[in-house]
């Protein structure tokens, strides 16, 4: 009888040969490492391959290869040896030895195993190597037909929002007691307190930074006081309610965006509904209305700051006394300019809280939904803010104001 | 309200629904009689919720028509359609509670919207109802400063704030511990009792489906209709069906899943 012993021990990832099998005890490494004993003993034209010590899926699962090194014409049996704690590994490791055999040709015999790890075997198909099948690759006419399904979608969705909206305007303009003027309030809190730190901040260094590049080229010129005119005439007639715009945007459309969001996820939408209560009417009007009247009213705020900044270059780097700026900047920006930019305020007002709105009306049912409503809300007020100031920039020029 | 038992309050002819393109339920058809208790019952995904959602109007059917008191709610004009609303409670699963309002706020919500009561009136309905349901004196905590159960609860009290006919139910008991959720069945016996209402309650909690049902239907996600109708105790020891028998009976042995890919036996002899 032939008799052969080829011993592994399997240990810390790293193979060492091994002959006659050496159990290392874990707790002498110092930390609780399980050591799993993997034997392959030649005997009478059958490879028993003996499995023992504890299999923990932290170490690597021995390749069966190693194991059975040139035995190659011999059937596998696999016998337990003081087998101690094991998990998936042990199981990662017979399913691999199976289909090993399966591929060479060879009988696998697992019967003396625990009847526990037979039938967690016995659960995975022989093939289990196969994978799923690819997903076809989308052709790029479907790519272009879906796309356009999705803003035709979009486009549907916005049209009939912005509907709804003009039909319940026109609801609180018959009855005007039914509004919900006290969320309205709120809002209008709500918006002007988040947004006048960033607002302050933002218009103040536009006024700066306008100030100190136009100085440096109109002093050239000896005009250093035209920095007046100049950071007067762009602050209130875009800068100051674009930069407003902007903030609001970020802050109080994204937050409309959220709040009616997460009020679509936990069904209160659906609730006001089976209450009989539009949910336009009752959530974004009062938002709707709130944002457009706090819009021009930041916006003002926006230009005092930006001029204030403007005069603080002035006075501290140009030597023009804050008086002459401020006369300067008076006879130059009237009355018509202060009223066209928050004119204009208006309907960046009205654009921000309608993306934010109709965002958070139409969100996904998910968590990752709302986050992408909200982010699609300041993405699209931005978007529709600066359509509507090259709109206005237009109509102001044809007009001539 | 309507006393007569035989009376159907709710008929549902031919419904069809779904969602986008995919069909989930095809020509269903039956009957909320007065006063009863209905369990719509069936597996995962078999459109239970989807049938809810039809009926109280958030899901527009393909075809078939949804009739309360014998008046379509499906073909309803705005003024009709707000009157019907006014007729029904809805206790949605997750609550749905609105999250920034006080309780006393969320339950004089809908008495402000239909009625043209005083204030002070309405306050005094928020805290009978609130009793009603075992909540006194949580008047002014907001939803999230709630425990699961006391939700449940508040969420009733919301639903029965217009002393509504019908009440509809998802999921009622889904979340609670056994304990409130038998608290839960006893407090909609009880509102049963009090008021007459009639309750549509979309459940798949078996104790609850005994404790509570006078008639199930069964859906079911193949036929896309309703396999089963009858009192739950008849049809589980009556019923044919195997489908209808094991949901209905917990101790019924599951027929086993063979796994045909599976390889079978240990011994594994590939030639």
């Amino acid at each position: 009888m032939r008799q052969d012993t080829i011993a592994v021990i399997w240990q810390n990832a790293d193979f060492q040969i091994m002959t006659p099998i050496q159990p290392l005890p874990a707790a002498s490494l110092g930390q609780n490492i399980a050591t799993a004993k993997l034997e392959a003993v030649i005997t009478s034209g059958e490879c028993r391959v003996q499995i023992g010590g504890d299999w923990r899926l932290n170490e690597r699962v021995p390749s069966w290869n190693r194991v059975i090194q040139n035995q190659m014409a011999l059937n596998v049996r696999v016998v337990c040896d003081d087998l101690g704690k094991w998990d998936t590994s042990l199981v990662l490791f017979l399913v691999h030895g199976r289909a090993w055999c399966a591929a060479s040709k060879k009988e696998f015999h697992a019967e003396a195993l625990p009847e526990n790890l037979q039938a967690l075997l016995r659960q995975v198909p022989l093939n289990s190597a196969a994978k799923p099948a690819t997903k076809e690759a989308v052709k790029p006419w479907e790519l272009a037909s879906n796309v356009a399904k999705k803003w035709s979608h979009h486009a549907q969705q916005s049209i009939s929002f912005l509907g709804e909206c003009t039909l319940g305007f026109m609801g609180v303009a018959k009855n005007p007691r039914r509004f919900r003027w006290l969320d309205c309030l709120v809002e209008m809190q709500k918006c002007w307190s988040s947004s006048l730190p960033m607002v302050s901040l933002v218009s103040f260094l536009v006024g700066v930074i306008l100030a100190f590049q136009s100085a440096v080229q109109l002093q050239q010129f000896g005009a250093a006081i035209y920095v007046a005119d100049l950071v007067g005439l762009s602050v209130v007639r875009e800068l100051g309610p674009m930069m407003a715009a902007f903030i609001v945007a970020g802050g109080t459309g994204a937050r409309f965006a959220a709040q009616i969001g997460n009020m679509k996820v936990d069904d209160e939408i659906d609730a006001l509904e089976t209450v009989g209560i539009s949910s336009v009417n009752f959530l974004a009007l009062p938002r709707l209305l709130a944002v457009t009247i706090m819009m021009p009213i930041l916006a003002l705020y926006a230009n005092v700051l930006g001029v204030l900044g403007g005069m603080f270059v002035s006075a501290t780097m140009l030597n023009i006394p804050a008086s002459a700026y401020w006369i300067e900047t008076q006879n130059r920006v009237g009355f018509s300019d202060v009223s066209s930019g928050l004119f204009k305020c208006l309907f960046f007002g009205l654009a921000v809280g309608l993306a934010g709105c109709l965002r958070g009306m139409k969100c996904e049912r998910s968590a990752a939904g709302v986050g992408t409503a909200t982010s699609s809300a300041v993405v699209t007020g931005i978007m529709l803010i600066v359509l509507a100031d090259a709109l206005f920039a237009v109509i102001y020029n044809v007009l001539g104001i | 309200m309507n006393n007569d038992s035989t009376a159907a309050v709710i008929e549902v002819k031919n419904l069809t629904c779904g969602y986008g393109e995919t069909v989930v339920l095809q020509d269903v058809s039956f009957e909320v009689h007065a006063r009863e208790v209905l369990f719509v019952i069936g597996g995962s995904g078999c459109g239970k919720s989807t049938l809810l959602r039809c009926l109280i109007g958030l899901l527009k059917p393909f075809h078939g028509d949804v009739a309360y008191f014998g008046k379509s709610f499906t073909a309803a004009d705005t003024a009709q359609r707000r009157d019907i609303l006014k007729t029904f409670g809805v206790l949605y699963q997750n609550n749905a509670l609105w999250s920034y309002m006080t309780l006393a706020e969320n339950i004089s919500l809908p008495l402000d919207e239909h009625t043209s009561l005083s204030r002070a009136d309405r306050e005094e309905i928020v805290t009978l109802k609130l009793t009603e349901v075992g909540l006194a004196g949580s008047e002014d905590l907001y939803p999230s400063e709630l425990s699961g159960g006391m939700q449940k609860r508040a969420a009733l009290a919301r639903a029965l704030a217009l002393d509504p006919a019908i009440v509809f139910f998802d999921e009622p008991s889904e979340g609670l511990d056994p304990i409130i959720s038998r608290e839960m069945d006893e407090l909609i016996l009880q509102v049963r009792e009090n008021f007459g209402t009639t309750m549509v309650i979309v459940s798949h909690q078996l104790s609850s489906i005994f404790r509570l049902a006078d008639r199930v239907i069964m859906l079911n996600h193949e036929t896309k209709g309703i396999i089963a109708e009858g009192h739950p105790a008849e049809l589980a020891a009556t019923s044919t069906d195997p489908r209808v028998r094991d949901f209905l009976n917990p101790n019924n042995d599951l027929p086993k899943h063979t796994n045909e890919n599976s390889a079978g036996d240990s011994k594994l002899i590939s030639k």
